[in-house]
Formats: structure tokens, C-alpha cells, sequence
């Protein structure tokens, strides 16, 4: 009883010490697996590697190097792009779709909106490599129908199209995953809204427009910010699709591509950490750059 | 056998930059190359203690049932349990291995490398020379140009070689008739056959030239007579890809791929199969491993096959070259070298192993012995309409040239060569430009890497 009775105070006075328990698995994890891997990237990418020489210390040359670049400024142009036209449109079914799930006027909501989720459930790779089959130029189906119909198919793994086809597959695989996030935002809307706007008379269309959409503009920005990591990080798609378009999609076609064959072909372990670094410098501009622009709209 | 292919997309093979290490080892060069060995011969009693001590090795391979093979060997040294490792074939296997190397732990004893990534591994001392255990003694029972691909330029002898892939021509008897083409026996020849079939049909090729598989176009320069690389010194690699002979044979084929007559799809692909088997090409300029490979994915084409030498530059003087084959090598680092070296000479060396590699995983022999026996060169198989077609392919082998090497930075080469020249061969645009290219993206990575480059 008496060592019952000590401990108990003890426990009051020190409350922090049982929250610093708690997070102390996550710290662990989160130094092991992030904390430490990029101290020891930063690390890396100052020095050199070199097969006659072995490694030298080589400061920021790595960066001034990566800078000048031009393969890796083509593939940040690239991902830019893709964002700028693929973001858009995913987003906007995402919306269309949660509105729609929301609106309760669907029949089938359940069914609909599992059906929209179930892409994000399949691995990117296997979702790529579905899209590169059907995207074949003579034996997917899409060629083949052409060819029956008389047509010249178009040329998905050409490289005008190509990053429209990747957009699609992105978009394929995301739609459902930003509809959930935009859906669980909408749910958390105050019904009283609702009956206020219809005592008002305004119609479904106005009161998506006028109280849903500006009352999920967090879950939104949430939606975007993902994107603009994921464009950026653009990675497996095009490492798949090469395979069908060798010389569509070069080693240079994204930054963290450029930065994969850096490091395991050309064994530059320094300079793929270096571009490593400077891609994670332009994903957080952006995002930040996203920030700002939405945050001074909000406040107009 | 399937997949086997893949792993041989890479061709060739090649020796040297060992060169760097031996001389860097011998310090100033004083001795003569070959006497700078490192390490002193082992002797028969370290070697007899060392196979009956209970030992345990771990070998990654990605060759097929390896186990009947190595269980041989068990056999024979019962005091030796081997791991065999699929760590993935070809460049999956290469990554894992430089990760475990980097690391210092998780390496296996012994590995199978390609012939073309010997010097790649060897300048990175990754490599054990396996002259202390005797393996100079080997040399009599390897066809000569398999040897220099295993030897570095010190002498030292970097792995054994499994396998091999001299090229030929595999052509489609049907198609050649239809057309009136005679097998051509030169490259003009081909040529001409290459534009009359395709005025005749334009949905066929003559062959496809894969824009991705830079192991056939070394191929064709080894062929050729071509010497893109070599190692000069310890620190300096000749570079040498636009010279005028290299921009003669990318004429040469630019020419034919742009009014159509030879077509560029990646190969090893879906669309490169169903191609195959639907009869798009006339022809499939390959490897000794490509027969077997060829029966198992395009079935349907069983009896129209055929196989001859490539087509020449010389008619005169016969010459080819060799795409994919690998080796046994030795991984530094290992605590059982003895063991280890034993295992990779018992694969490659042993007669019932050897055999075993022919005819149970249709490896293409390296080694005399198997390229003349009866059993192996006299196989009538029905897909090439009961041509003796192992007998074509190994008196191939006797003529490719022992001289290519291969570049210490093989990856980056090949990546570069996807990115220009093979891309110059999708796009149709201008290979000898593209063939500029590569040279110049290779020598400002062989700088990078700290080489003195000469062209």
C-alpha cells in the first residue's frame, strides 16, 4: 500500500516525463528512419566518389554542379508541367465525385464511391503496368479497336502524348484517395449551413458552390499540398513506362529519376544526393509557394 | 530457360582494367605486368586442408536448378556446404552486390558475373584474382576469347567463365524463300535483301535492331573489328565511339532503319514477342543463347527457322562477336577464397558439370571440351527444321575476336548509349551525331570519375 501511495504523487508532478513515454516509440522511429538517413544524405552529398582517387571532400561543388544541370532543370520543367495541367483535373473530379457522394442524390453511393477508391487500393506499379498494356501501340486494345474501326490509334507512349498518359494513370490512381479526403471534409460540414441555405431557397448547386466548397478549403489545400510532393516525386510510372518507350522517357525524364540512375548506374552516390536535396528545396518552395497564393486569396 | 536471355541483354565481355589495379598494386611498374601478383600461390596443402575443413559458401546465381550442378561439387567435397542465392539476375543482382560490398557484411563468397561487368567490378577490387589457387592452369580448356574476357591486363584472372554468347544470324527459311533471298554472307548482301523485302512487304523486317539493347550493338563493333575501349594505364581508359569505323556501321544502319527495312522495337518486350511470333522480322541478329530462348517464345514459328554466322564485312575472314555469357567470380572479402575458387573452377571445368550446363539449362559452353563433343554440336532440334544448329554456333565461337575489352563503367556506357545512340535509332534521326554524343556524355563521366581519358 505505502509504495502504491508514493508512486501516485510522483506520477502527478511529472506528467511530461509519461508524454515524453508516449511519443518516444514515433521519436525513435522518426529519428532512425528519417532524421538520421537524411543527416547522413546532406552528409554524403558534400563529398566526391571517384572510381581513380577514391572519396574527397568536395564542399557545395555537387550543388553548383547540380545547378548548372541541365537534365535535371528539364525534369524539374517537366514535373512543373505535369502538376500544372494533371493536378487540376484530378482535383476537380475528386470535388465532383465527394459533391456528388454528398449531395445524397446517388442511388448507389456506396457501390459508387468504393468503385472511385478502388484504384488507389492498387499498387502504382500494377496500376502502370495495366495502363502500359492497354496503352500498347499494336497489341492493346485500344490499338486494336482502331485498327478494326479503320483509325490510326494514338500514339499513347509517343513522346507527345506521353505525359498525358502518365497524367491518366496518375489521375486514375488518385481520383478516389482525394475524393475521401474532400468526402470525410464535407461531412464534418454543420447541417445547420444546409438548413439555412434552403430556408434562404438556394439551390443544391448554389449551396455546393456557396457553403461547401468554402467550407472545405482546408481539405483542399490538404488535397493540393499531396500533389505537389506526389508530381514532384513523380517516380514509378515513368520508371515502368521506360521500359516500353526507351527513348521516350530518358533517365533525366523526372528528378527523382534522374537521381535513382545517378545513384545506381552511374554509381554517383554524392551527386544523386545532392540533387536529392535541391529537389526536396524546390517541392518545399512550392508547396510554400501553393501556401501563400491560397492564403492571400482566403484573406481578400 | 526462360529469362535467361534477359540476363544476357548485356553481351560481351572483356578484360583489362584490371590492369589498373595491378599496376597501382605493384607500385611504379618496375616488374613486368604479370609478375606483380599480389598474392602468393596457395599450396596443395592449404588448398587439400581447406576443401576438407566443413566449410560454408554462399553463391548468388541466377542461373536455373544450379543446384544439380553444385550439388556435384558437394559431392565432391562433402566437407563444403554451398547457399546457392537467386539475388536477382543481371543488374537487380549487381545493385545488391555493391550495397553488401559498400556495407561490408551480407556478400556472398562467390557470384555470378557477366562477362561485360568483370572489369566494372574488378576496378572496384570487388574481385578476388584467383591466380593463387591455380586458376592460370585453367586457360588450355577455354575457348581464348572467353579467357581475355576474364583476364586482367596485370594477368590476373577475375573469374571462370559459365557461358557464352558468340553471335549469329537465326533467319526465317519461310519468309527468305517466299522472297527469293539468299542467306546473305555479306552485309552489302543484306542490305540489298533487307530493301527488296521490304519493297515486297512492308510489314516485315528484315530484322529489328532494338533501340534498348546496347549489348547488340557492341556486338556488331566487336564484330567489326571495332576497339571502343581499352585500358591504357592505371589511371586512363581510351574512349573511342565516333571514330570513323563506328560511324560507317551507324550509317550503315541508320540508312536501313530510316526507309523502313529495319525496324527498332525493344526487344524482350510483349510487343517484341508477339512481333516474333507473328513473322514481322525475317531475321534475329543474336547469341549463341538465342536458339534455345527463340523455341520457347515463338512457338508457333517451330520448323521455319535457321541459323547462320552473321553477315560480314570480310567475307574472306569470318569474324563475329559475343552477346551475354557470364562467370564465376570471387568476391573479395570472402573468409573461404580457397573453397570459393574451387567452387567457381568445379562448375566451369568439371566435365559431368559442364555437360550439365549444355544440356540441362542450355547454357552455350565456354569451354572446348563441350563446344566439340558429339552429344552437344549434333542435336537435331525440330524448331530449326533439324539443322545442327549448336555446331553452327560453335564454330562461330571460334571466331570471335579475343581482342574487345570493356569499359570499367559499364552501366553509365550503356545508359548513355540508351539515351543517344539507341534513342537515334527509335527517333530516326542522326546516329552519327548521336554516336558523337556518346562519346562525349562517357568521357565527361570517365573524367568525373577521376580517369585520364585518351580517345
Amino acid at each position: 500500500m505505502s509504495r502504491l501511495a508514493s508512486s501516485r504523487p510522483r506520477r502527478g508532478v511529472d506528467p511530461a516525463a509519461s508524454g515524453y513515454l508516449f511519443v518516444a516509440p514515433f521519436m525513435l522511429v522518426f529519428a532512425a528512419m528519417l532524421v538520421l538517413p537524411l543527416a547522413y544524405a546532406a552528409y554524403l552529398s558534400l563529398f566526391q566518389d571517384r572510381l581513380i582517387g577514391g572519396t574527397v571532400f568536395a564542399g557545395l561543388d555537387n550543388y553548383v554542379t547540380a545547378l548548372h544541370d541541365d537534365r535535371l532543370l528539364q525534369g524539374v520543367l517537366r514535373v512543373a508541367k505535369f502538376f500544372a495541367f494533371q493536378v487540376p483535373i484530378m482535383l476537380a473530379i475528386s470535388l465532383l465525385a465527394a459533391l456528388a457522394i454528398d449531395s445524397g442524390l446517388l442511388r448507389f453511393a456506396k457501390a459508387f464511391r468504393l468503385g472511385i477508391f478502388l484504384p488507389y487500393a492498387v499498387p502504382s506499379v500494377v496500376a502502370t503496368l495495366m495502363w502500359g498494356y492497354l496503352y500498347g501501340p499494336d497489341f492493346g486494345p485500344v490499338a486494336q479497336l482502331a485498327d478494326k474501326l479503320g483509325l490510326a490509334a494514338p500514339k499513347f507512349l509517343s513522346g507527345g502524348w506521353m505525359l498525358g498518359s502518365m497524367a491518366n494513370i496518375v489521375t486514375w490512381e488518385f481520383t478516389g484517395y482525394n475524393m475521401i479526403i474532400l468526402y470525410a471534409a464535407l461531412r464534418a460540414v454543420p447541417h445547420e449551413l444546409y438548413e439555412a441555405a434552403a430556408v434562404d431557397g438556394a439551390s443544391a448547386w448554389r449551396t455546393a458552390w456557396s457553403i461547401k466548397i468554402p467550407a472545405i478549403r482546408p481539405a483542399i489545400l490538404l488535397c493540393v499540398i499531396f500533389s505537389v510532393i506526389g508530381s514532384f516525386q513523380l517516380f514509378a510510372e515513368p520508371n515502368l513506362l521506360q521500359r516500353l518507350a526507351p527513348s521516350v522517357i530518358d533517365s533525366g525524364y523526372t528528378p527523382n529519376l534522374y537521381a535513382y540512375t545517378l545513384a545506381f548506374t552511374g554509381q554517383q552516390v554524392n551527386y544523386a544526393a545532392a540533387v536529392s536535396f535541391l529537389l526536396g528545396a524546390v517541392i518545399v518552395v512550392a508547396s510554400y509557394t501553393v501556401l501563400f497564393v491560397t492564403s492571400r486569396r482566403s484573406n481578400r | 530457360m526462360i529469362g535467361l536471355p534477359r540476363t544476357r541483354r548485356r553481351a560481351g565481355i572483356a578484360v583489362t582494367l584490371a590492369a589498373v589495379l595491378a599496376l597501382s598494386a605493384c607500385g611504379g611498374g618496375s616488374k613486368p605486368a604479370g609478375s606483380s601478383s599480389q598474392a602468393q600461390a596457395v599450396s596443395q596443402a592449404d588448398i587439400d586442408k581447406a576443401m576438407t575443413t566443413p566449410t560454408q559458401l554462399t553463391f548468388w546465381t541466377w542461373v536455373p536448378d544450379i543446384k544439380k550442378e553444385v550439388a556435384l561439387f558437394e559431392q565432391k567435397y562433402p566437407a563444403i556446404k554451398v547457399t546457392v542465392v537467386n539475388a536477382g539476375q543481371g543488374e537487380p543482382q549487381y545493385t545488391k552486390l555493391r550495397t553488401a560490398l559498400k556495407a561490408g557484411t551480407g556478400a556472398p563468397d562467390a557470384a555470378q558475373i557477366e562477362f561485360q561487368y568483370v572489369p566494372t567490378f574488378s576496378i572496384t577490387k570487388s574481385l578476388v584474382d584467383l591466380r593463387p589457387y591455380g586458376a592460370e592452369a585453367l586457360k588450355p580448356q577455354f575457348v581464348d576469347w572467353t579467357w581475355n574476357q576474364v583476364t586482367g591486363s596485370g594477368g590476373q584472372v577475375w573469374a571462370i567463365p559459365q557461358d557464352t554468347g558468340p553471335m549469329g544470324m537465326l533467319y526465317r527459311k519461310d519468309i527468305f524463300d517466299k522472297y527469293g533471298i539468299a542467306v546473305p554472307k555479306t552485309w552489302d548482301e543484306f542490305a540489298t535483301a533487307a530493301r527488296k523485302l521490304h519493297a515486297a512487304d512492308p510489314k516485315v523486317s528484315m530484322t529489328n535492331l532494338a533501340a534498348n539493347q546496347n549489348g547488340v550493338w557492341m556486338g556488331l563493333l566487336w564484330q567489326a573489328g571495332i576497339k571502343p575501349f581499352e585500358v591504357t594505364g592505371a589511371d586512363s581508359v581510351k574512349v573511342d565511339l565516333n571514330n570513323d569505323r563506328s560511324k560507317k556501321l551507324g550509317a550503315y544502319w541508320d540508312g536501313l532503319i530510316k526507309d523502313g527495312s529495319v525496324s527498332t522495337d525493344p526487344d524482350f518486350t510483349d510487343q517484341w514477342y508477339q512481333a516474333l511470333n507473328r513473322g514481322q522480322y525475317a531475321s534475329w541478329l543474336t547469341a549463341a543463347w538465342g536458339p534455345v530462348f527463340l523455341s520457347g517464345s515463338a512457338k508457333s514459328t517451330s520448323g521455319k527457322w535457321r541459323a547462320a554466322p552473321l553477315p560480314q564485312w570480310d567475307a574472306s575472314k569470318p569474324t563475329s562477336g559475343n552477346w551475354g555469357g557470364s562467370t564465376t567470380a570471387v568476391v573479395a572479402g570472402t573468409k573461404n577464397p580457397i573453397a570459393a575458387a574451387k567452387l567457381a573452377e568445379f562448375l566451369n571445368t568439371d566435365p559431368a558439370s559442364t555437360k550439365m550446363f549444355a544440356s540441362q539449362q542450355f547454357l552455350f559452353p565456354a569451354t572446348k571440351a563441350v563446344l566439340t563433343d558429339p552429344a552437344f554440336v549434333q542435336e537435331k532440334p525440330a524448331f530449326y527444321g533439324g539443322q545442327q544448329v549448336n555446331q553452327v554456333f560453335s564454330d562461330i565461337s571460334a571466331t570471335v575476336d579475343a581482342k574487345f575489352q570493356w569499359p570499367p563503367f559499364l552501366d553509365q556506357t550503356v545508359n548513355d548509349w540508351d539515351e543517344t545512340v539507341g534513342k537515334s535509332f527509335a527517333n530516326k534521326s542522326d546516329t552519327g551525331a548521336a554516336l558523337d554524343q556518346w562519346q562525349s556524355r562517357t568521357t565527361t563521366y570517365a573524367k568525373n570519375q577521376g580517369f585520364k581519358v585518351n580517345p
